[in-house]
């Protein structure tokens, strides 16, 4: 079914989508979206949204379960609290990218904001996974305590050597994987860098295949360029700072 | 390099009755701090006394009352600026150049203004009521009030109202995450809401899913780390509540210790286990005012609107200023903690010199959020050290709609405020995640007790009500003309809005 958000306020197009899916609705197109906040936060799972526009902030913020398909940009805090679900953006992503995820799958074919990815959680196995096309901006990962962070660097500014600083500040779980290089002064003092060993290349492998099932390009191609993954030096970056 | 010899004096002395020790090594199994040992080649029980944090466990529990607790009598030569406590603290950081660490609420007696506010009674001018006789009505409702309500030709109500929560007494459980104390603590207070008919809080560490059934009675929290947060735990609670601050440490973000973090716990805040659970100084999505307004409305959103947001903040400088920000950013409840709230690990810097005492912060927002004709618009819940149902009337008579306890809850299950909550080593088996010390606390005999003294305080207040001529705790609610102050300068009285006791 289709829904034309033009004029509507956010309260009223979240309205409409909860009834649509209550009523049974799967796959709902949703016209000239224009800032309008929290698509996705209070619908339940099994649903396919397209949005035609660029969604306001904390699109999918607390989301458990639907898959929503962007045409256009996203703004501030995509995925923010996300339980599980899929993102899927033909455009680029604001700040607060997957703030304090816990599950589920972004995809941004171009870049994100500062912040990309912080304080993403994850619990046994079960934990967010973020893919961002082109490139990311400070404080990516940052407080990162689990999940996995791929940045392409396909495209923009950054392509071939991130140009982002504190990144992984205060990071302790997770992983980011980076294509090409980046400096020591760029990292945060708990992050450490290392090269890609099998196991992390079938990770990553996996990831780019979900971009490219999305957004096209080769898998081949973008895994033949050289990528560093960024890992936590400590559990517990913060244990030194404290006497009994 | 050398080893550094301890230049710290004992804090106590442990005095043994010989003529009572019946050497039965009861205080050896309950301390948890090594103090108490059983000397096999003198056939002698000796202590540690370096080690003792003075929390009483060894005295309450030895069968023949052998064992006493004394301060060490180390005299310093008097001195009003280097304290002993001052001269130690530097002695304790040159041997360890970390931050101290405490746990508790601020012990410095910064002036405590329930003891300087009196409430009144009636005498003569109006009957007193007997709250034996009469019912007395200590029921809250926590919510957005509407500016104005309308009723249809046949007496039904025809204004919406924004979600409202009910109170059966304004006094409910302070939010103590999973972590910070243990299950057992939680479940305790869970039950004694649900006897009571009051609200329980989370705590930012998630909800255990053994506390599901108790979801009625629940106020789950959110706060910078996000644990445990997701659609189920958000739509489960009756409010939702955003953490921005607590008054023990404003303004700074918490660690959780690896050492707690066991797999239930990092199981319900979704984290490995073994790392530290750090919660960021800011929600790092929440910036500005702007923001705050956001989130609140994607809890609502998430929540379909059913349920109060609560925003909770640290009493600070200019607390009436952004409580005015907050219930116009769509709070419905705000939630004041002040300086003396208790944390289970903060920096005793942060804890001792930051923030402001919580009557003030009441007294100010209250009247500010009144002057602004907001005050309907959110229920203002403090919190921050009450230790009686006299700091509770009196938080009642200077404008809260309830309050919180937390400290108060933790001393009627056994706390004996020792302050050592961060070493996670609590000998009650409160703040611990040790299964061995978590059996010390049985949720059927703590929910008994916690209900015990919430009772016991209600009746008082009851009481109190009764005494002062009315017969609804709303009569008393932002009543200040029932207030009045004893030792306090004019500046003191006119913030808290009471005149002196005498006029």
């Amino acid at each position: 079914m289709e829904i034309d958000a033009k004029g509507m306020t956010y309260k009223a197009l979240n309205e409409a989508l909860r009834s649509a899916t209550s009523a049974g609705a799967k796959d709902i197109l949703v016209r000239n979206v224009n800032g309008q906040r929290y698509i996705g936060t209070s619908l339940q799972d099994t649903v396919n949204l397209e949005l035609q526009g660029t969604p306001g902030n904390d699109l999918g913020a607390f989301m458990n379960g639907p898959a929503i398909t962007v045409r256009g940009n996203v703004q501030d805090g995509t995925g923010n609290t996300m339980n599980s679900g899929k993102i899927v953006v033909h455009g680029h992503a604001g700040d607060a990218l997957g703030l304090s995820a816990r599950g589920g799958t972004l995809l941004v074919r171009d870049g994100a904001g500062y912040r990309a990815g912080i304080h993403m959680k994850e619990y046994q196995g079960v934990g967010p996974r973020v893919v961002i096309g082109g490139g990311a901006q400070d404080f990516l990962g940052e407080y990162m305590a689990g999940g996995v962070l791929a940045v392409l660097g396909l495209s923009g500014l950054s392509a071939g050597k991130t140009r982002a600083r504190f990144v992984g500040t205060g990071m302790h779980g997770g992983v980011i994987f980076l294509r090409g290089t980046v400096e020591s002064h760029q990292l945060g003092k708990e992050v450490g860098v290392t090269g890609l060993v099998d196991e992390d290349r079938a990770q990553l492998a996996e990831l780019v295949a979900l971009y490219c099932e999305s957004f096209g390009g080769s898998q081949e191609e973008i895994m033949a360029a050289d990528f560093v993954k960024l890992f936590p030096l400590y559990l517990r970056p913060y244990g030194r700072l404290y006497a009994g | 390099m050398a080893a550094m010899k301890s230049f710290l004096p004992s804090k106590f002395i442990v005095e043994r009755d010989p003529s009572r020790c019946i050497n039965c090594k009861v205080c050896v199994n309950q301390c948890t701090f090594d103090v108490h040992y059983y000397d096999e080649d003198d056939k002698v029980m000796r202590s540690r006394e370096e080690n003792c944090v003075g929390c009483h466990r060894c005295v309450v529990f030895c069968p023949t009352n052998a064992l006493t607790i004394r301060q060490n009598p180390l005299e310093y030569r008097p001195n009003e600026n280097w304290r002993p406590e001052v001269i130690e603290d530097i002695l304790k950081q040159a041997e360890t150049g970390g931050m101290l660490l405490t746990g508790m609420g601020n012990d410095k007696g910064h002036k405590i203004y329930w003891d300087h506010l009196l409430l009144n009674a009636s005498q003569v001018t109006n009957p007193s009521i007997d709250p034996l006789r009469e019912p007395m009505e200590l029921s809250t409702y926590l919510g957005k009030k509407p500016d104005r309500i309308e009723f249809g030709p046949d007496g039904e109500l025809k204004t919406e109202l924004a979600p409202q929560v009910k109170l059966e007494t304004p006094i409910m459980f302070a939010a103590m995450s999973y972590g910070a104390v243990s299950l057992n603590v939680q479940k305790s207070l869970a039950r004694a809401a649900r006897e009571l008919g009051t609200l329980w809080n989370t705590g930012e560490g998630g909800l255990h899913p053994s506390l599901a059934e108790y979801a009625p009675n629940t106020i789950v929290q959110v706060a910078s780390g996000r644990f445990g947060v997701h659609s189920e735990y958000l739509k489960s609670a009756q409010i939702v509540e955003i953490k921005i601050g607590q008054g023990a440490k404003p303004g700074i973000g918490g660690h959780l210790p690896g050492e707690k973090v066991t797999s239930e716990v990092s199981q319900t805040r979704m984290i490995p286990t073994g790392t530290d659970a750090l919660s960021p100084a800011p929600h790092h999505d929440i910036y500005s005012i702007e923001d705050l307004r956001q989130l609140i409305y994607a809890i609502k959103e998430a929540t379909h609107y059913e349920k109060p947001v609560s925003v909770k903040i640290a009493a600070v400088h200019n607390a009436a200023a952004i409580a005015s920000g907050m219930v116009r950013a769509g709070a419905d409840m705000i939630v004041l903690d002040g300086l003396r709230g208790a944390t289970g690990a903060a920096p005793k810097a942060i804890r001792d010199n930051v923030g402001i005492p919580i009557e003030l912060a009441l007294a100010s927002v209250d009247t500010r959020l009144r002057r602004e004709g907001i005050r309907n618009q959110a229920s203002l819940v403090v919190s921050g050290g009450l230790r009686s149902s006299g700091d509770v009337a009196k938080a009642i008579a200077l404008g809260a709609d309830a309050v919180y306890i937390g400290t108060a809850a933790l001393i009627a299950l056994g706390c004996h405020v020792c302050q050592q909550c961060h070493t996670g080593k609590c000998t009650w088996g409160i703040c611990t995640s040790d299964p061995a010390l978590t059996k010390r606390i049985n949720p059927e005999i703590g929910a008994q007790r916690a209900i015990n003294l919430v009772r016991g305080w209600s009746l008082e207040i009851k009481d109190m009500l009764g005494g002062m001529g009315v017969n609804a705790i709303e009569s008393l609610r932002g009543n200040r003309l029932h207030l009045r102050g004893v030792g306090l300068n004019d500046t003191e009285l006119e913030i808290l809005g009471v005149k002196s006791a005498g006029t």
